[in-house]
Parts: C-alpha cells; structure tokens; sequence
C-alpha cells in the first residue's frame, strides 16, 4: 500500500481526498487503482491512447518518475506518491480577463 | 558605477547591515540590483512591497489591469483609495512611499512576444508573478534567452510553488511542464478561488529568492520546486532535473525565439470574445429571461459548487457541480431543452462540451453567467 498526495485542483474527482491509498508494484498499477476508486480522474492524467498526459508530473518520494522508469518505475509499501499539477494562479485566467473585457 | 549608501540610507538598513551575510557590501549590491516583477496581483504584491523595502535600487512592474475592489482581498500593495487606478501606478505609489530612494519604472502594457525581451534585457532577475499559462512559458523562455533567473511562484486555491529556473544552472520552467494543460481542465482562481493569504506566503518566497539569489548567498531552489499547502501547512521539496529533450533549454532546442504563446496554450488571442463551447450555444441574460416568461418550467442547470448556491442563487434551478455531471447524466432528459450556467459561463462550457459529448443537443449555456443574470434582470443578487 502506498499513499498517493492529490493537489487541490484534482481533489474534485476524488470525493475530496487530499491522500488516496493505491496498491500496485510499479506506478502504472497504482494509478489504474486510482482511477478504478475514481473514475472521474482518468481524463486529467490519461489521454484517449491512456498514456499518461505530458502535463502530469508524479513523484516517488523527491523523484520524477520521467527521472526514473516513467509508469514502470517500481514502488514499494510506504513510498510517497505526489501528483504535482501545472497551476497558473492569480486572480483572473487571461483567457477571462479577455472575454470579462470582452463584455 | 558603485553607489555608496548616505547616513539616512545606513540607518534604514541598519537590520540588514547587523548580518554579516548582507553587510554593508550586501546592501549596496541590493542598491545596485534591479528586478523585474511581472504582474502586481497576488503574488506582485508581496515580492515588491518587500523588494522595495530591502532597497533593490531599481524596480520593473508589468502590467495593463486596473485596481479592482474584488482584488484587495490578496493585492496589498493597492488599497480601497486607488480602486479604478492603474495598477502599475497604484503600486508604484505605494513602493515610493514605503521607500523613496528606489527607482520605480512602470510598464502598463501587456507583457507580450513584442515586448518581452526588450522590457526584460535590462534587469538582474525577473519574478513570475503572472496568472496565466501563456505569460509563464513567455516569462520562462525569455529568461532562457537572456540567460536571467526566473524567480517562479504559481498559487491556486491554497497550493503554492516556488522554485528559482535557471537554465544556465538548471532546469527552466519547460524541463518540468513541456506544455500548459488544455484550456478548462484546470480551473482558474476566479472559477475556483484562492486563499488571499496564500500569494502572501508565496510572493514572500519568491522575494527571499531574488534576494538570496542577488546577494550570492545561501542555497536557491535552483533544481527544486517547493510544494505548499495552506490547509495541512506541509511543505514538500522535489528534485527537478534538466530535461534533456526541452524545447527551449536544451542541447536540441528548436525554440530559439520568442512564439505565440496564446496559440501555444490553446487560448483565444486577445480580441476573441467566444467561449470554449461556441458561440452558437450562448443565449444572453436579456433572452433567457424573455424564454422563462415564455415557458416557465424551462430547466435550469446551475453546475457550480453547492457553497456558491448560498451567495447568489437563481430559483428552481438544478445543482449538479461540474465535476459530477459525468457520473449524474441520468438525472437529465437528453429531449427536453435547458440553460447551463455556473459564475461567468466557462464551467458551463466545459459542462455543455460533457453533455454534447454524450448525445444531448438541446443545450444553451448563459453567457456570463450569474453574474450577467445579476448584472442585467436580478439586480438584487450580488456580483461575485
């Protein structure tokens, strides 16, 4: 078993949960555990061909799983997952702020 | 040239000058340093305001907006007095203010491929305080062109990042997100708020950045993104590595200079007004309102979070949030037509996208939404 960390964006589809526990031996079975508890998921880290989308970035512990074996990368019990998301922040996104000025 | 400090500059800093790691060296090479800050929002705010207080010689600001009231509840370096002013004049008043020996250049104005380099090419370091995905990957592959640091902060909600890309010693911002997520998928700070004291936390990050970075001293987070959240208070350090297929860092980079950063993002440029679903799904707060005199029992879908239901409310409308609407279809008649609606219509868009996408045709999404519909028939909601 080993915990997966959820950012905020992404908490939506998982009923709220900050941390989710997987079970898999490398990181391909523990995601396809995610996205069986929470289906909702899967279209923010797969595209259509299921591959994991090259905006996603999930650690081991302090390491990119790009920096090891991508989805084959081995995991053991008590590893730390963590999904990193690309957040923009700020108060308007520029594609609002046009059309809010837009209006 | 090496400008001295005077005795009224000494006693200023006198807390700085204690510190052996800044000295009396470390605070004239503050004095001789200059930093570009892109956007004073959020994250702007706290990085000028305390740059501008640690005697930074010469301050950049970049930005178009104007000072909204909606705004202070993070921006503090404006204040209720300068609500309607620019926000680069607002913001240079108050640094002025706070320190008057600084010089303050101001760029009201778009941060944009047109202008990028020349606005950034005369400054030491450049803060990413920006609030949107084409502004960052401009703001980073100029700092790559110009071999500058970039000072990264990004927030959403109550997670925030930091990092310090410097692709002459690191990673830039391309070596860990090749490309920004398609427009919708992740929501922005107006759809999906932000804790105003969150930019606080980060902006001051990024502020003791440039600063180490400047002085020479210490470890920056070159090679290592911080990760925050407000609600656990956890932060947590990953180890970032050059990718040695990047774009724009790498030993094959194909981006050599400065693209369209809109259509790199996936996003409408600057005059497009239409949203994510199209215009030919719109229908106005004004027809909306003449179609329910028509036909009363007309459904109304409301998809956004049931918290917001307690601000600003239209009756007899429908709750399914947009993250259950896959799973909550069946609750809807594909036959019979309704209006999809959230805060400003971009969830909706994404909702009325879900729904075509399996099968339902019979669908307008209001343009603008509740607050369009507050603004223009139901003046006794309040604008959020």
């Amino acid at each position: 078993m080993t915990t997966l960390r959820i950012p905020t964006p992404l908490r939506t589809y998982t009923s709220g949960k900050s941390e989710v526990d997987v079970n898999g031996a490398n990181i391909s079975e523990a995601l396809a555990d995610l996205t069986t508890q929470f289906p909702a998921i899967k279209p923010h880290l797969f595209n259509e061909k299921d591959e994991l989308r090259p905006f996603v970035n999930l650690f081991v512990g302090e390491h990119n799983i790009k920096d090891l074996q991508g989805v084959e990368t081995p995991i053991k019990d008590g590893d730390k997952l963590m999904l990193i998301p690309s957040i923009a922040g700020g108060s308007l996104s520029l594609w609002e702020r046009v059309r809010v000025r837009a209006k | 040239m090496i400008e001295e400090l005077n005795h009224e500059q000494i006693l200023r800093y006198s807390r700085h000058l204690l510190m052996p790691e800044v000295g009396l060296q470390g605070q004239i090479k503050l004095k001789n340093s200059s930093v570009l800050v892109i956007g004073t929002g959020g994250l702007g705010s706290p990085v000028a305001l305390y740059l501008a207080a640690a005697g930074i010689g010469r301050i950049g600001l970049v930005d178009y907006d104007v000072v909204d009231s909606s705004n202070l509840q993070r921006q503090v370096i404006h204040g209720t007095s300068t609500v309607g002013k620019l926000k680069v004049e607002s913001a240079r008043e108050r640094l002025q203010d706070l320190n008057p020996d600084i010089q303050v250049d101001i760029y009201n104005e778009p941060y944009t491929s047109e202008n990028a380099l020349r606005i950034a090419k005369d400054y030491d370091v450049i803060i990413d305080g920006t609030d949107n995905f084409p502004t960052r990957y401009l703001t980073n592959d100029v700092c790559v062109m110009l071999g500058k640091p970039n000072i990264y902060g990004s927030i959403f909600r109550f997670d925030g990042q930091v990092s310090v890309f410097h692709a002459e010693e690191g990673p830039c911002y391309r070596c860990l997100f090749p490309e920004p997520p398609p427009p919708g998928l992740v929501p922005s700070c107006a759809e999906g708020g932000v804790l105003g004291i969150l930019p606080g936390t980060i902006g001051t990050l990024q502020a003791t950045e440039a600063l180490k970075v400047l002085l020479g001293i210490g470890e920056p987070l070159i090679g290592k993104l911080l990760l925050y959240n407000a609600l656990d208070m956890s932060f947590d350090f990953v180890k970032l590595k050059k990718n040695p297929n990047c774009r724009v860092c790498g030993p094959n980079a194909d981006i050599t200079e400065l693209i369209d950063y809109e259509e790199f993002c996936g996003v409408p440029g600057h005059h497009a007004d239409d949203t994510s679903a199209g215009a030919d799904w719109d229908i106005t707060a004004q027809e909306l309102k003449a179609r329910l005199e028509r036909d009363p029992d007309l459904l109304l879908l409301d998809v956004r979070e049931p918290h917001e239901l307690e601000i600003a409310a239209i009756d007899g409308a429908k709750n399914i949030p947009l993250g259950e609407v896959a799973q909550r279809m069946s609750e809807l008649d594909s036959a019979t037509e309704m209006v999809v609606f959230c805060k400003r219509g971009s969830r909706s868009a994404r909702a009325i996208e879900i729904l075509s996408s399996a099968g339902f045709k019979k669908m307008k999404n209001l343009k603008g939404g509740i607050n369009a519909w507050a603004e223009e028939v139901d003046t006794s909601l309040p604008l959020y």
